[in-house]
């Protein structure tokens, strides 16, 4: 079992809210899992690249690790620390700079790429992740949390949502992926780069292979409907984007709510009814092997 | 005598201490107030009282009902009146998965659309939903009447022993075992009673009915052999 909450802001003076009402939700989610949790926040997207670290040590020297990485892209690099994470920001190109840092630093996970997004995760109780990464002063346009109940993997910081392996893409999941190995073989022959065993991040990596072929979200996520195989309630980030999906038997909850100024989606009502204008909300559970999508840009 | 009326407010008062309330009562017409998507709100009752959620509940609403009328001014989460045994649950809006599930007896209503699984291993409950029901409902159906007035999902159905299934919409597919049948006078009559009650004005005669082939579970002299 896992919770997964993700909401989607249409109006822009809500933007400062973003971070708090997601946390509110996140909080409702915490029986659902408590032995991790992870938050993606997708703000307005900027010129530069940022680029979310995780130190696996939580003894990374960032300030060694971004000249070598200046030095590895032949663009300037900066950073900001937060706990045992860093948030880099480079001019130069993302995908490189990733794939680089995963070359030089082992100690180190490449948690997000994109203009827009940062993301961060942890392990043990969601609250208190939340907190030490400030999720309630968050401000942004979207943002996807987890709440992990680790049910068929160690509770490693690994397994800890969301994952994220394109360009401003991640994803939360509650369920299992059954073909996740062969699927992740195949991706890394397509030039995924994969740094967990985790079958959720090979959900992660097909959307971003398929969205770098030129799929839409929407796209992308109608074939991974056809070739992922096992159970899957997904909430989907991009740049600008959002979306929910279930498996064709619909083995994990889901509850969608919308009104004029939100969409919000949940494992469980309880953290929706959390967030303002709820009472007025159009609230639906989402329909098996169906794409449901919001984008700023629409 | 008016039976007294009793507010409680999920807003002040803990699932737990709402429940034991309403556990405690013999009569009685209560509201619980900001229900807030809780959890198994309104489980356990075994009196004739009346009870109104006013909003949305989470998992398990109304589970295990005996002699109480539930109803719910929202949408229910998976497992609403599971294992029902007597009485009304009511729902104004759409029920999540596995709706009266395992439900031996009683009345159950949704007013809007119930999700997969309605029904699922119904034992004597009958259940009226007023829009659509999901894939693999009245999936191994033991006793009981399932009616639908809008569309029925996928494998409906499936691996069915006896129930009864009303469907006025289309059905998607049926499911293993599970055969169209004749909609004759007494089977009107039985649809015509569970529609009176449940409070929707409908002709009988746009039905279809549904149940088991008898196929699937039925010991077959022709199948010695293999034991």
């Amino acid at each position: 079992m896992c919770g997964i909450v993700g909401l989607f802001l249409k109006n822009e003076a809500l933007q400062p809210e973003l971070g708090r009402l997601t946390a509110l939700m996140l909080h409702e989610m915490v029986d659902r899992g408590r032995d991790s949790a992870g938050f993606a926040v997708y703000e307005t997207p900027i010129a530069a690249t940022k680029i979310s670290c995780l130190s696996l040590s939580g003894d990374t020297d960032w300030t060694t690790l971004t000249r070598s990485l200046e030095e590895g892209i032949g663009a300037p690099v900066e950073f900001h620390q937060i706990e045992d994470h860093a948030i880099l920001h480079t001019t130069g190109d993302g995908a490189v700079a990733r794939n680089r840092i995963i070359e030089i630093a082992p100690d180190v996970t490449v948690l997000s790429v994109g203009h827009a997004i940062e993301l961060y995760k942890g392990i043990g109780d969601p609250d208190a992740i939340s907190a030490r990464f400030g999720l309630a002063q968050r401000v942004g346009r979207h943002a996807i949390a987890h709440t992990r109940m680790a049910t068929e993997s160690a509770v490693v910081i690994a397994g800890s949502h969301p994952f994220s392996t394109g360009a401003d893409t991640c994803l939360v999941h509650n369920g299992s992926l059954s073909n996740h190995n062969r699927l992740r073989e195949n991706l890394r022959r397509h030039g995924e780069t994969f740094q967990t065993e985790n079958d959720s991040e090979v959900a992660a990596g097909y959307l971003a292979w398929r969205m770098r072929e030129g799929d839409s979200l929407e796209g992308a996520i109608d074939r991974a409907l056809q070739d992922l195989d096992g159970f899957y309630t997904l909430a989907i980030g991009t740049r600008d984007g959002f979306a929910v999906v279930r498996d064709p038997i619909a083995c994990k909850p889901a509850v969608i709510a919308e009104t004029d100024d939100w969409v919000a989606m949940s494992s469980e009502f309880r953290a929706i009814a959390q967030l303002p204008g709820v009472t007025d909300a159009d609230i639906w559970e989402p329909k098996p092997a169906t794409v449901y999508a919001w984008s700023h840009a629409a | 005598m008016t039976p007294k009326r009793v507010e409680l407010d999920l807003a002040d008062l803990s699932v737990r201490q709402v429940n034991a309330a309403l556990q405690a009562a013999d009569q009685g017409i209560f509201h619980v107030l900001h229900p807030g998507g809780e959890h198994a709100l309104a489980c356990g009752l075994d009196a004739p009282i009346e009870v109104h959620v006013d909003g949305h509940v989470g998992y398990y609403c109304a589970g295990m009902n005996k002699h109480a009328s539930v109803t719910v001014r929202g949408n229910a989460g998976t497992g609403c009146a599971e294992n029902i045994m007597s009485g009304l649950v009511r729902v104004q809006g759409d029920a999540s998965q596995s709706l009266a599930a395992t439900g031996h007896g009683g009345l159950v209503v949704v007013e809007g659309s119930a999700s997969a699984r309605a029904g699922i291993s119904m034992k004597g409950v009958d259940i009226v939903v007023g829009g659509d029901v999901g894939h693999m409902s009245a999936f191994m159906a033991q006793a009981g009447h399932l009616v639908v007035l809008g569309d029925a999902g996928s494998d409906l159905g499936d691996s069915i022993y006896e129930a009864e299934i009303f469907v006025r919409g289309s059905v998607a597919s049926l499911g293993a075992d599970c055969e169209e049948k004749p909609l004759d006078e007494e089977h009107r009559s039985i649809l015509a009673g569970l529609l009176q009650r449940a409070g929707f004005a409908v002709d009988t005669a746009t039905f279809k009915r549904y149940g088991s082939a008898r196929r699937l579970y039925h010991f077959s002299i022709d199948h010695m052999d293999e034991y």
